[in-house]
């Protein structure tokens, strides 16, 4: 959960008086399926960075080329748009889905992590 | 010097408006109020104040442009009245929750249906717990006075809230009466210039205003407001103090008249005040010892001042000029709470009077005095006055 702050804290009538602050607020509370990053599949084409609706991809640029590094659970809402648009998602012969060890991205639900 | 002028209630705000050269009128017609935004409107036409005057197309847009106004950073203006207010509703809680210091002026006509133009405090009760300060005006003296006010009040950075002027409708509005005014200096250097903060047109600063707020923050505002509410009367006093200064004139949360050693207590609002004090005269004449209790401040409501005054008196009278379907009337359902906690209960009375208009008379004022002089109140049961079984 984001640090929830008491009354005497915030600005009067809901007010944003710091642009840009919508960082601060984690919506990662919000997810129920969770996009697990399986490097070994991942071909690096950026797709899911491109189209997550929020900033949750974690990428590193290695010799001026971008690498996908995983997710950033704070902010990432579980769409699923990721694992969606990866082309390793989709068996290239069948065009069907791929089998779950080959996907670079696979959707779980929120509740196999409830320990951490 | 202060000069004596002959206006009716919505020439006199019109004036004070006038005097405070506000930077936004916005408002609709309706009837009573629209004097106080016609008069304005010719002080626009005739270039004396500086106002952008808005003729809008509702009510609800009217409140809508205000709180545009008001959060830029500019002092707004409207008035309005009964269904207009009602109609401004949603637009009068958002004023309200997003802190902008607003001035209405309300010319209290009866809620429709069926359909009536005149006086009752319906429009006004059904926006009570909206968040607004509620002042409310015996006559044209008072409603100048509140008007010059309440920026003052609203603005101050421990409150930050609308303010809601309270005049009888036609009673108030369009009686002609005798008043004092300021001269226009004394009221532009009282008001001075606006307290602003967080406005949209400091680009330095920028902020946003009504973002969506849900479940983890809407509660923490809420309570913000409440604490706004809680300095008001420090606020008030303040206030008030400055501007006795200036005027002459005392106010304070309610007004006492002949209470000192009154037995029997009347609470009212608004103009019926004035004949109340009339009737308490002659009442006092035949050796009652009769006194009346005016809340000048309705929201936040008086308790504390009146829990002091009214510990220990043989009986009180509430007089209310709107009803509560189902429940107990507002002002006496008020007072009876705030009764709860005093050491020494008297006995209780609620009245409900003067619906859409319906006149009030010193006999009917009587009547209720008699009531409680007989030890005939009962707390559990409302009476009408004037009104035919
Ligand atoms: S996870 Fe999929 S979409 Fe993202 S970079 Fe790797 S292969 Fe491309
Ligand atoms: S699940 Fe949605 S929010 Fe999370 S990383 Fe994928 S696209 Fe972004």
């Amino acid at each position: 959960m984001p640090e929830l702050k008491g009354w005497k804290e915030l600005p009067i009538g809901g007010l944003i008086v710091e642009p840009g602050n919508a960082k601060q607020y984690k919506t990662g509370t919000w997810r129920v399926l969770r996009p697990v990053y399986q490097p070994e599949n991942c071909i690096h084409c950026m797709q899911c960075w491109l189209y997550c609706p929020d900033q949750a991809i974690v990428v590193e640029i290695v010799d001026g080329k971008p690498k996908m590094r995983g997710y950033n659970y704070y902010y990432c809402k579980g769409c699923g748009l990721c694992a969606n648009v990866c082309p390793k998602s989709t068996d290239p012969k069948t065009k069907q889905p791929a089998p779950e060890e080959k996907r670079a991205i696979v959707m779980r639900p929120e509740t196999d992590f409830a320990e951490e | 010097m202060p000069a004596k002028q002959a206006l009716t209630g919505a020439e006199a705000i019109a004036y004070a408006m006038k005097q405070i050269n506000p930077d936004v009128v916005a408002a609709y017609p309706i009837t009573p109020q629209t004097p106080v935004v016609e008069y304005f409107a010719k002080y626009v036409a005739d270039g004396v104040v500086d106002t952008e005057m808005i003729p809008v197309e509702s009510e609800h847009s009217a409140m809508s442009a205000c709180v545009g106004a008001a959060a830029a950073g500019a002092r707004a203006f409207t008035a309005t009245a009964a269904v207009g207010l009602a109609l401004m509703h949603e637009i009068v809680y958002i004023a309200a929750s997003l802190r902008l210091p607003i001035v209405m002026a309300v010319a209290n006509r009866a809620l429709s249906g069926p359909i009536n133009i005149h006086c009752d405090h319906s429009d006004a009760m059904a926006e009570r717990d909206s968040g607004w300060i509620q002042l409310w005006a015996e006559n044209v003296q008072e409603a100048y006075d509140f008007t010059v006010m309440a920026y003052r009040i609203g603005e101050h950075p421990d409150v930050r809230l609308p303010v809601m002027i309270n005049f009888d409708g036609f009673i108030i509005s369009h009686g002609v009466e005798v008043l004092e005014t300021l001269d226009d200096d004394v009221v532009k250097s009282f008001v001075g210039k606006p307290i602003k903060m967080y406005s949209l047109l400091d680009t330095e600063h920028p902020v946003t205003y009504g973002p969506l707020d849900l479940y983890d923050y809407y509660f923490e505002h809420k309570r913000q407001q409440i604490e706004a509410m809680k300095h008001v009367p420090k606020v008030f006093k303040q206030v008030a103090e400055e501007f006795e200064k200036i005027s002459g004139r005392k106010y304070d949360l309610v007004e006492e008249y002949m209470t000192d050693d009154a037995e029997y207590i009347m609470i009212a609002l608004g103009s019926t005040a004035g004949t109340i004090k009339h009737t308490i005269k002659e009442l006092r004449a035949e050796g009652k010892k009769v006194g009346l209790v005016k809340p000048w401040v309705f929201r936040p409501f008086p308790k504390f001042e009146l829990q002091r005054i009214l510990n220990g008196r043989k009986g009180v009278i509430v007089l209310d000029r709107s009803a509560s379907f189902g429940a107990e009337a507002p002002l006496y359902e008020a007072v009876k709470s705030a009764l709860y906690e005093v050491a020494v209960r008297p006995q209780l009375g609620s009245y409900v009077y003067g619906l859409g208009g319906r006149d009030i008379t010193p006999a009917h004022i009587r009547q209720a005095f008699e009531d409680a002089f007989k030890g005939y109140l009962i707390a559990d049961e409302e009476r009408y006055l004037g009104l035919r079984e």
